[in-house]
């Protein structure tokens, strides 16, 4: 009976949705079940709290929202919809497509809003231009997952040092293990490890400078970079072929034993699972310092929620963000996620990675949202080519860089 | 009652308001019209799918624009950067080697056609089985042929005994290329053999009986008199091979995607990339790609368009 009245309001909702203030539009691309049931229960939970709000979902396939998006936010705008930080949202809010959140960050206005406690630290992808444009509801560390049978058996310790990390892939290399699996057919796992380099080289400052374009990719702190790698990749140390495979497509060695570290996304470690690894053998360490002295920053891609600036109901669009940032709110959701909630505030899952990511990220001096999120796309794309194209050839570094400068030079004019 | 009464005089042949009548405009042009009325909405839905959206592309290739922001117009400036364009100059050589080696399925397929142009049991069978790449999707092909180059999977223990052991094709700059032409090559020879299967069906018996009594046979019968009759099966062969090797997409972008760094790129992928792609939204570049690709089809199309009504005029 609750359901045919839902469904009726709905209808009616519909049909009067000029005049109905009470219905909010979510634009989302949910299609794997982790998000989908993370967000059945945060908008169940919203409508149980806020009764006179009618939620209208509108989902897409998750490849196909990136196309959709455009789209809708021009033509018919939802009041919600979801996307990510950095500068992968700056394209629409230099279009002045997004709302500016500001007022629920600093809580003018909004008793019920408490971002400042628990976000502080995430307010910063989230600004363009000293404006806040939606909130953070998740996130995940990047890191290094390992074997750590292999490990053990030839008896390595986690490497904390560069010279420990290059000495263990030497050894493992020399026991007839890759010491690295990647697969760069998609190219974004290769910026996965050249911004952990260039983050633990020179530092978060320089490579947010660097993706932000105010550094010549032919600058020699690039070229240190690149040193750094040739270390890794002319030694052989990383998986043959590597530029045939998917990320997915790498992890068989790794589960197969053929191989032993991988620089990944927290989000790999269901298949690692699905593949047969337990806690007992697959374990995950901070990527290894490598300049002494410069601060720890890490990788860790948010997703985030705003409102359209063409939406129809923003108070309630508010009231919803304001929701999504409140700690037991993304705690419940994370915990469906297996990912890592933004707000302080929120606890975790006792599982090994997500407490080795929580306590990582909140101690990490910065957070990066990875290259493709940082720097624009269109550098992002030749990057991440010249990226696999070194990995495949070191000596063409020069060129490469060359070729990125030059890239450079025309996408931030 | 009256204008009744006066109907029947009407009916009397009054030759000068007859001939008046029958020439009305219409009466005059319905033969020269009448065509034209039929073609009418497929000339309109040619203008607004076809037409216009060429020289819309056109005029969006000189501005620069993301979908979003306002465009700019930037004159020739996409253009010029074409021309400095390392990943435009190896799609257009790809395209090349797309072209030359597309072309190989023209004779293949006449050959396998001319080979199962039998009468034995069961050939139905074979014939449909030849012709099955032809049937299932391009984007099967492209799964299946990059699941075939995984040097993990079928090919893996032959290429180990070649000394080639871990060889993935797909990985290797200077041969990937050739290995998605060989996957795109394979249903196209599926096609060009259907064209002269049919072609073949129509042949002129009696033709072939009178050069048999001249002593033609073997090759030269072949050469001399059956080849020439399927002038009409090669020409579409040819045409639409090279339109298939130009608008090569799907096996690109199935198997490698423009990888390993661009080196198997072509025109038409490589303007998906930049306009549509997930990094790309550059729609004025993309669109100076897509005229490029536009004048090399245009060319070629003109040019067959001029050889067909030359041999039409001539009576072939």
């Amino acid at each position: 009976m609750k359901k045919i009245i839902a469904t009726l309001t709905a209808i009616l909702a519909m049909g009067f949705s000029s005049s109905f203030a009470g219905t909010l539009v979510i634009n989302t691309d949910l299609t794997d079940s982790a998000p989908k049931a993370a967000f059945e229960w945060a908008f169940n939970k919203f409508q149980e709290e806020n009764p006179d709000v009618t939620i209208e979902v509108n989902n897409f396939d998750h490849e196909g929202y990136k196309q959709a998006i455009r789209n809708f936010l021009t033509t018919s705008p939802p009041d919600v919809f979801n996307w990510y930080a950095g500068n992968r949202m700056l394209p629409f809010v230099r279009a002045g497509l997004v709302e500016d959140v500001s007022d629920i960050w600093s809580d003018t206005g909004w008793v019920d809003g408490n971002l400042t406690e628990g976000m502080s630290h995430a307010k910063k992808p989230m600004t363009i231009g000293g404006k806040q444009w939606g909130i953070p509801y998740t996130y995940y560390q990047w890191g290094v997952y390992y074997r750590k049978d292999i490990f053990e058996a030839n008896g390595i310790s986690v490497p904390t040092t560069w010279d420990e990390f290059v000495a263990a892939c030497a050894t493992l290399k020399a026991a007839g293990v890759t010491p690295i699996t990647i697969g760069s057919k998609y190219l974004w796992t290769t910026a996965g490890v050249f911004d952990y380099l260039n983050l633990r080289t020179n530092g978060y400052e320089f490579h947010m400078a660097l993706t932000k374009g105010e550094i010549p990719y032919t600058d020699p702190r690039v070229h240190a970079v690149f040193d750094k790698w040739d270390e890794l990749v002319k030694p052989g140390y990383f998986l043959e072929n590597h530029a045939s495979l998917a990320w997915q497509e790498a992890i068989p060695p790794m589960i197969n034993g053929e191989a032993a570290m991988y620089v990944m996304g927290n989000f790999s470690v269901a298949l690692f699972k699905e593949g047969g690894l337990t806690n007992d053998n697959l374990g995950f360490f901070q990527f290894p310092e490598i300049t002494p002295g410069i601060p720890m920053a890490e990788e860790a891609p948010t997703d985030t929620m705003h409102i359209a600036s063409g939406a129809k109901n923003k108070t309630d669009a508010k009231r919803f963000l304001i929701f999504l940032s409140r700690a037991d709110v993304q705690e419940e959701m994370n915990k469906t996620l297996g990912q890592l909630p933004v707000n302080s505030g929120s606890k975790v899952d006792p599982d090994p990675f997500l407490e080795a990511g929580l306590n990582m990220l909140n101690n990490a001096y910065a957070m990066a949202q990875f290259y493709d999120r940082d720097a624009p796309a269109e550098m992002a794309s030749e990057g991440m080519k010249g990226f696999q194209e070194y990995m495949v050839n070191p000596d063409r570094r020069d060129k490469i860089l060359e070729r990125l400068e030059k890239v450079r030079q025309r996408v931030y004019k | 009652m009256g204008w009744f009464s006066t109907t029947p005089f009407l009916n009397v042949p009054d030759s000068t308001q007859i001939t008046y009548r029958k020439s009305s405009w219409w009466k005059l042009n319905q033969q020269r019209l009448t065509p034209w009325i039929f073609l009418f909405p497929g000339l309109l839905l040619f203008l607004v799918y076809v037409i216009w959206p060429i020289f819309n592309s056109l005029y969006i290739s000189l501005l620069q624009w993301d979908g979003l922001s306002p465009a700019i117009y930037v004159g020739l400036s996409n253009y010029i950067e074409l021309l400095d364009d390392e990943y435009f100059y190896i799609s257009l050589m790809n395209n090349l080697k797309w072209l030359i080696l597309f072309m190989l399925a023209v004779p293949i397929g006449l050959g396998l056609a001319i080979f199962l142009n039998q009468t034995i049991f069961g050939i139905r069978l074979i014939k449909s089985l030849f012709f099955f790449p032809f049937v299932i999707s391009q984007v099967v092909i492209g799964i299946i042929f990059s699941w075939f180059y995984n040097p993990r999977g079928v090919i893996g223990p032959f290429l180990d005994k070649l000394g080639l052991s871990n060889y993935a094709i797909l990985a290797d700059e200077n041969f990937a290329t050739y290995g998605i032409i060989f996957a795109g090559i394979y249903p196209q020879i599926a096609y060009c053999m259907i064209l002269y299967l049919t072609g073949l069906n129509n042949l002129n018996t009696d033709q072939i009986e009178a050069g048999r009594m001249d002593g033609a046979k073997g090759f030269s019968l072949f050469k001399n008199i059956i080849l020439p009759q399927l002038k009409p099966a090669t020409f579409l062969a040819i045409v639409v091979t090279v339109i298939g090797s130009l608008r090569s997409f799907d096996m690109v972008a199935i198997m490698t995607q423009g990888g390993p760094y661009g080196s198997t790129n072509v025109l038409a992928y490589y303007m998906f990339e930049t306009a549509l792609s997930e990094y790309g939204y550059r729609m004025g570049y993309g669109s100076a790609i897509a005229a490029v690709l536009f004048t090399i089809m245009m060319f070629y199309i003109l040019f067959f368009i001029y050889r067909m009504y030359q041999s039409e005029k001539k009576g072939l």
